[in-house]
């Protein structure tokens, strides 16, 4: 190649747009199979991956003595042995006129997070479907999915045509029912191709075998489907990802624009706060920028010093975001634990990390027949819409406005898996509705008429660990100190505030979030409040601490092992669940978390409980509590 | 609105810049593995861009397998005086001590001298955070790795169980002694490496240019006799060929291909018309098709 060739060529790349696509299905549909072909026709592979396939072919091959292309995107160990697709692959291939990047998902139900991870950066999907078994319910599964993740546009290749004859009867009628599918679901641009990606009909080249089929290839047409459109949201976004501050002279915004583009002068807003004020540079390696488009890293310098940190969003003056601590959205759960209302998880939405719980499950999505279902938590691969309660106001836009600014992800606390991945619907109003109302005699004044300060006594431990006797000998040495207090018991609330909660994880987690609220509402009146819960999850435990001032938690883990509380089986309690009378026991058939770093840790196997509430008034009186 | 203005490139530089700056931000001893070669060489270019005025927050770490090109060596060091940052230079010295080599102890040697070695630096320094220069195009295995990649405290990659990664909201959170091995190149295919270099012109090491160097043929692959150690058969003479280096890694392990391209024009016209892939030039990749996967989830990059 010549340098003047050379030169055409890299000018012809640079011209070049980029379309990313995912394909998905149900298994065996034959999605490898197809991005095989695909880099095999367009002449995309090495000869020491041609060389290394066939040799792959033959050892784990499911094409006989043929050369098997699904074996090119398999990459792990286990798929190859199974001849299944278990995570998302990535593929790269560039034709005259386009570059892709191929998101390869699985078929499997398990692994639909996966395909969802593929969509949320794709501009087009690929959905197969064998000839033969029409559509499935993961076809339907996966189109939802595609809508839901705003796909605008989407191929149905008809796959495995050369097994039902090239029938175009057969063809007819999975065009139609898919057609008829796809008109709920709004998409922009859809094209339903007979193919067969073992053979090469339709995939790269116009089949022999279809003369009756008059449309164009696979690849002519994710050659000639608009592209990009990801990042078209026009108006200004900037998210802060990091403040640069070399030194005491330069203060500069980094992020990535979401929307919209930038130039000096121009006239923002922070959107949280309102402050306005002017861009005054772009700065970059060598020259500043005129102006930066969305999609762009860039630094920005404001014409004013104004406080502005990492999760903060710059935005077009005239036309800004939403600011809210509440909104609806579409939840993908996608953890085998099931999402619990009322827990604290963590958001994250664009560089911001907050805590943030379900309010309420509205409905689960039948993923079937599209329709609504009440559902009291979701489960793996469920979808649903809820109300989200964030702890501080964000800004963020509808997700069907800006993919980046309305798109989050939840993240569990405590294994830090990412668990959850959401698009926003709109801003919940009841919030900004509902205001504080300031109160003029305040915590403090209540607390010093009494001359205490208020404390939250938190027992826990397995039922029959001795928490309720403790907790009270502790309130009567507290009263005979002249203490003012209160004491929660478990079982006493169950009774009247919680007689409407059961025994599952989502009404345990209610069961806590409503005690810990009225152990903050006698902490502001001052007492010092004793909460006898077997309180099993850490995640409670923590919501409840957080809900508490600074300091005012006090975490006392009764540490009574199971035999022992099973031994003593004060209620009775622990017979019955072993015989199967008594459901979802904490330490029988429902786990107790038993805490990491609780303040005071008592062991009741080895002294009586007048001297361990002792050690709690030990404690109390070291710490300046009491 | 609907068109956009940014090329190819242009994206997967801005890309590249947002996972930087995402690490920058999210953790709290990040460290950028520098190999010396084309892709860290885009790196690098591409992390002085993103704190630019600033210099990176984080420093540079080179894994030394005692078994560098020479010419290597030198380019790291002159790289670092350039651009004035702090590197890290970590070697297995018990495995220098033990006498391991590429000879005699074939896929042990990457094991103890590169893996070993860097998972050693990763607690002694209790770095959280580690950039690499993989790419998905490079290999099958590779090609399912998460932009952000959770390890274990024991440095163990779960590919079964990796975390979902959605848009550009990158999971960060990691308990003490857990870390997250980053690639900021992840979507680059080899091409587009080398388009970038052209368009932005990255200094590289001049192995990658042609040149006569001494070699011997050994299975077909050409071997470069960089130093005194490399043990020959008898009767086998270096012979000076016109060679170069599609990539760079320890030269026992590392095959030239045949070349006169002596410019980056040139190198960038062959790689268009080549039809072998890049990793194909690395010896340590071809001994089963798994066993990038089970390296990397011991733990190599």
């Amino acid at each position: 190649m010549d340098t003047a060739t050379l030169q055409t060529f890299l000018a012809a790349q640079e011209q070049k747009d980029l379309l990313r696509f995912l394909t998905c299905g149900s298994v065996d549909d034959g999605k490898s199979t197809l991005i095989g072909r695909l880099l095999y026709d367009s002449q995309l592979l090495f000869e020491d991956q041609l060389t290394s396939l066939q040799s792959d072919s033959a050892r784990f091959g499911t094409a006989g003595t043929d050369v098997d292309f699904a074996l090119l995107v398999d990459g792990l160990e286990a798929e190859r042995e199974q001849g299944i697709t278990i995570d998302v692959a990535y593929r790269y291939f560039a034709t005259e006129k386009r570059k892709f990047i191929v998101a390869d998902t699985p078929g499997h139900e398990q692994y639909t997070r996966n395909m969802a991870t593929g969509a949320s950066t794709a501009d087009l999907a690929l959905l197969l479907v064998d000839a033969r078994q029409g559509l499935m319910r993961q076809t339907r599964r996966h189109a939802y999915i595609t809508a839901l993740l705003g796909i605008r546009h989407v191929v149905l290749a008809v796959n495995k045509m050369d097994l039902v004859g090239y029938s175009r009867e057969r063809f007819d009628e999975i065009a139609g029912a898919f057609r008829a599918l796809a008109a709920d679901l709004g998409f922009e641009s859809l094209a339903v191709i007979p193919v067969s990606a073992k053979l090469g009909d339709n995939v790269t080249a116009k089949s022999a075998h279809m003369s009756w089929y008059e449309g164009p290839t696979v690849l002519e047409h994710l050659e000639t489907v608009p592209a990009g459109g990801r990042d078209a949201a026009p108006h200004l976004r900037f998210p802060v990802q990091w403040v640069n501050r070399p030194d005491a002279d330069f203060r500069g915004y980094c992020g990535t624009l979401a929307g919209g583009s930038v130039r000096p002068g121009q006239q923002i807003a922070v959107a949280a706060s309102g402050k306005v004020t002017t861009v005054s540079r772009i700065v970059a390696q060598g020259d500043d920028l005129p102006q930066a488009e969305a999609g762009e890293a860039v630094t920005i310098v404001l014409a004013d010093e104004i406080d502005i940190s990492r999760g903060d969003m710059l935005v077009d003056a005239a036309s800004r975001p939403e600011v809210a601590d509440q909104f609806a959205a579409h939840l993908i759960w996608m953890n085998d634990s099931a999402l619990l209302p009322g827990r604290p998880y963590l958001l994250k939405i664009g560089p911001r990390e907050i805590p943030a719980s379900v309010t309420e499950i509205k409905y689960r999505v039948d993923v079937e027949s599209f329709g609504h279902e009440a559902a009291k938590t979701l489960e793996l691969n469920d979808i649903g819409v809820c109300n989200i309660s964030l702890a501080e106001p964000v800004a963020f836009d509808p997700y069907a406005d800006n993919r980046q600014t309305g798109s989050f992800i939840l993240i569990d606390r405590l294994t830090n898996l990412t668990v959850g991945a959401g698009m926003i619907d709109f801003a919940l109003r009841r919030a900004t509705n509902i205001h504080w109302q300031a109160l003029d005699t305040g915590r403090q004044a209540k607390a010093s008429l009494k001359g205490q300060q208020p404390v939250v006594l938190w027992f826990t431990g397995l039922s029959g660990s001795g928490k309720s006797t403790i907790a009270n000998i502790v309130e009567k040495k507290l009263h005979g100190r002249g203490r003012h207090t209160h004491l929660l018991d478990g079982d006493n609330v169950r009774h009247g505030l919680n007689r409407d909660l059961g025994f599952t994880d989502a009404d345990r987690v209610e069961n806590i979030r409503r005690v810990a609220e009225v152990a903050r509402l006698f902490a502001d009146a001052g007492l010092i409040t004793l909460v006898s819960f077997i309180s099993p999850f850490r995640s409670e435990r923590r919501l409840a601490r957080e809900r508490m001032e600074p300091g005012e938690f006090v975490e006392v883990f009764i540490d009574t092992p199971i035999d022992v509380c099973a031994a003593r089986d004060p209620k009775g309690l622990y017979a019955k669940a072993k015989s199967g009378q008594l459901k979802n026991f904490t330490g029988i058939d429902s786990p107790y978390e038993a805490p990491e770093l609780a303040e005071i840790r008592l062991d009741t196997t080895t002294a009586e409980a007048e001297a361990l509430a002792d050690l709690v008034i030990a404690w109390l009186d070291e710490n300046g509590k009491i | 609105m609907r068109e956009r203005s940014l090329t190819h490139l242009q994206r997967l530089e801005a890309e590249a810049i947002y996972i930087m700056r995402e690490v920058a931000a999210s953790f709290a001893r990040p460290v950028m593995l520098y190999s010396i070669g084309k892709d860290s060489s885009v790196m690098l270019h591409l992390a002085m861009k993103a704190f630019y005025p600033a210099k990176p927050p984080f420093p540079l770490m080179h894994i030394d397998t005692g078994w560098k090109f020479r010419e290597m060596i030198s380019f790291r060091d002159e790289t670092v005086r350039r651009f004035g940052l702090d590197l890290i230079v970590e070697q297995n010295s018990e495995g220098v001590a033990q006498g391991i080599n590429p000879f005699e102890h074939g896929s042990n040697y990457t094991q103890i001298m590169k893996t070993d070695a860097l998972k050693a630096a990763m607690v002694k320094r209790r770095f959280d955070a580690a950039f690499g220069g993989a790419r998905r195009d490079e290999e099958k295995s590779r090609a399912k790795e998460r932009v952000f990649s959770f390890r274990n405290a024991a440095q163990i990659w779960d590919p079964k169980n990796q975390r979902p990664e959605l848009w550009n909201l990158y999971n960060t959170r990691i308990r003490p002694g857990e870390s997250i091995r980053v690639f900021p190149l992840s979507n680059w295919t080899e091409l587009d490496i080398w388009q970038y270099i052209l368009a932005e012109d990255i200094p590289l090491p001049p192995l990658y240019f042609a040149a006569e160097r001494p070699v011997v043929e050994r299975d077909g692959q050409l071997i470069m006799v960089d130093d005194g150690r490399l043990p020959l058969s008898p009767g086998e003479v270096p012979q000076q060929r016109m060679v170069r280096f599609r990539t760079l890694g320890c030269y026992p392990l590392t095959a030239a291909v045949e070349s006169g391209a002596t410019t980056l024009q040139e190198i960038v016209a062959e790689t268009i018309a080549v039809r072998s892939s890049e990793r194909a030039g690395r010896l340590i990749d071809r001994e089963q098709g798994a066993s990038m996967e089970r390296k990397k989830r011991e733990g190599y990059f």
